[in-house]
């Protein structure tokens, strides 16, 4: 009965609840800041000026100021183009490499297979911070290796779901079909199975978008990725840390309000789509 | 018992290729790409080719990469994990030294989140959509959202600077208090059994704010398995039926649905174990923890590679221990479970 009620304050589509659409909101807000940062920002992102450091919140600088007397508001415009691209760079690799060879193997079975299911599942086991600093910096310390590593740490969840549906569907009739009228393994893989795999895994993708933030955003926090004068929500916590036991808090808040937010938003819009896409799941 | 022991044997078999698959990735990882640890240890003003060359003859850098694997297999059974060559230790010593803090911050922070994220979740599925549901989602929802690093310095900011209620954010145990003497290397326990209170109050204070900022972090996933496991047993057919019988609230409560629900949360408690672990990274450098993985940070950016390797040897060693807990936890709570 009690499921009943709950499904009922949802609305008809699944989508209609009102925290989705904040979070709808939230995403295209933050792309338009994202594509729109160099127009926007109201200061040069990079120009230190020394004499106007550690500002509080004011009308001149609505975020305040850094160490460097740099505008905080100007930074975190800018910093969201580098975290933006971070993240949906890293999760567009995973998903495109998990989809292939999770797919292939579920096509194919076996031992190879048995091999594949067996590293995944250790590898998802496996605290996956640690793996993706080890990655980063045996890499190279770099944004483009930060993108390899989050990427790698996010493979696991795709192979997964890509080998499970392609695995249960190999068999069907139609699969049998389109290898009977010429189609090679390839083809069969990418374009019959691979297409009716794609839907379920592109709820992953929201939900992942915000987990690559926060791993992304820490790796940069402990050193490895973009380094300092870059803008960058990770860095710019990191280089305010020595100044939060004196009291300098518009330099931590603000950097973490934007990555909480745009986490947050995310999350709100991975759950809906995975709501509206299987009902069955709804909580 | 014998069943016991053989599971016990079953499992541990059952993960060496786990184990052995970490170490060659750990090796591979650390060698085979790039950056030079030769040319970086031996980089001082007046380095030359020669100088570099002699760093990379004692590191066993110029071996065969096969050759050099079997070495470090061998020298990993008689539990030599190297020398760190920042600190100039062997590594297993710098990291038995540095456990005990870990595994006391991770270890506190874990009975925190339970003790909390428990109760909160089957409150909340006692009563689906009520008030305190409503509460415990919201929570769940942001919790999930924030970064460790960012609430830890925000809890710095709160009770150390506003309020001055904790301690200067940095290291176990401030530098006026005696430390307790070392038995299992945790502050707290060593310094309740030495009969010291003060030490003991000390290390606690300085705990509170690490061990809160890590609780905070994975009380959101407990509770919302806490909540869905417990919903999934109140709504079953079993629950009904005692319902019908007539049984009291609590003992429904607690021998049909409590019982019950713990299966699935004992299996979260070890995936949020190990997010812990890597947790610990972010935690331990906001809070200057002398912990195993602030060690390995550090060596890792210096290009150090034992330490790193052993870390994360550490790490799944720790890893594989814990989940053979959990799978005999597992048998315990559900006796189906061990019979196959």
């Amino acid at each position: 009965m009690t499921v009943a009620v709950a499904r009922h304050r949802r609305g008809l589509w699944g989508v209609a609840n009102p925290a989705t659409i904040v979070a709808c909101v939230g995403v295209s807000l933050l792309l338009l800041v994202a594509i729109l940062a160099d127009w926007i920002a109201p200061y040069d992102p990079l120009a230190s000026n020394v004499r106007i450091a550690l500002q509080p919140p004011g009308a001149q600088h609505w975020m305040g100021t850094d160490q460097l007397g740099r505008d905080m508001l100007s930074r975190l415009i800018v910093a969201t183009r580098l975290d933006l691209s971070i993240a949906v760079s890293a999760v567009a690799l995973s998903f495109a490499f998990g989809a292939v060879i999770g797919g292939t193997s579920g096509y194919l079975g076996g031992a190879a297979d048995r091999w594949i299911g067996r590293t995944v599942d250790v590898m998802m086991a496996f605290p996956l911070f640690v793996l993706a600093m080890a990655l980063v910096a045996a890499l190279g310390n770099s944004v483009a290796n930060v993108i390899y590593a989050t990427a790698i740490i996010n493979l696991p969840f795709y192979i997964r779901f890509a080998r499970a549906e392609v695995n249960m569907r190999r068999h069907f009739g139609w699969v049998e079909a389109a290898r009977a009228s010429g189609n090679s393994h390839a083809r069969v893989v990418l374009f019959f199975l691979l297409p009716n795999v794609l839907p379920g895994m592109a709820v992953q993708i929201s939900l992942n978008l915000g987990w690559a933030i926060l791993n992304a955003a820490g790796l940069s926090f402990i050193g490895l990725g973009a380094r300092p004068p870059t803008p960058e929500w990770g860095i710019m916590v990191a280089e305010a840390a020595r100044f939060i036991a004196t009291g300098k808090w518009w330099l931590i808040v603000f950097p973490g309000l934007m990555l909480t937010l745009s986490v947050l938003c995310f999350n709100l819009l991975g759950d809906a789509a995975r709501d509206a896409l299987d009902p069955r799941r709804r909580r | 018992m014998s069943r016991v022991v053989r599971l016990i044997g079953r499992r541990l078999l059952s993960s060496l290729p786990a184990i052995f698959g970490v170490v060659a990735l750990t090796f591979l990882l650390m060698r085979v790409l790039p950056g030079d640890p030769a040319v970086f240890f031996a980089s001082g003003p007046n380095t030359g080719q020669a100088e570099i060359e002699i760093v990379r003859e004692r590191m066993g850098l110029n071996r065969p990469m096969g050759e050099q694997f079997v070495l470090y297999l061998r020298d990993l059974g008689k539990g030599d994990l190297g020398n760190s060559l920042t600190s100039g230790q062997p590594v297993a010593k710098d990291l038995a030294a540095r456990l005990p803090a870990s595994l006391e911050l991770t270890i506190a922070a874990l009975v925190l989140a339970l003790s909390i994220a428990l109760p909160l979740g089957f409150v909340a599925a006692m009563r689906p959509d009520s008030l305190v549901d409503q509460i415990v989602r919201v929570f769940c929802t942001l919790g999930v959202a924030v970064p460790t690093f960012v609430s830890g310095l925000l809890l710095i900011f709160l009770f150390y600077y506003l309020l001055g209620w904790a301690p200067p954010p940095v290291g176990r145990i401030d530098a006026f208090a005696s430390a307790p003497p070392s038995w299992s290397g945790f502050l707290l326990v060593d310094s309740l059994l030495a009969g010291d209170m003060e030490t003991f109050g000390a290390a606690l204070r300085q705990l509170v704010l690490p061990m809160t900022t890590m609780a905070l972090f994975v009380m959101a996933p407990l509770a919302r398995m806490a909540r869905a496991a417990t919903l999934a047993v109140t709504t079953s057919d079993f629950v009904r039926t005692a319902e019908a019988l007539g049984l009291s609230r609590p003992r429904i409560m607690v021998s049909y649905i409590f019982r019950n629900a713990m299966l699935p949360i004992l299996t979260t408690v070890g995936i949020v174990f190990s997010t812990m672990l890597g947790a610990n990274v972010l935690v331990e450098k906001v809070f200057a923890w002398p912990g195993i993985a602030s060690y390995a940070l550090d060596a890792l950016l210096s290009s150090d590679y034992a330490p790193v390797q052993g870390f994360v040897l550490l790490i799944a060693s720790i890893f594989v221990i814990l989940n053979l807990v959990i799978d005999l936890l597992y048998s315990l709570a559900d006796p189906r479970v061990s019979v196959e």
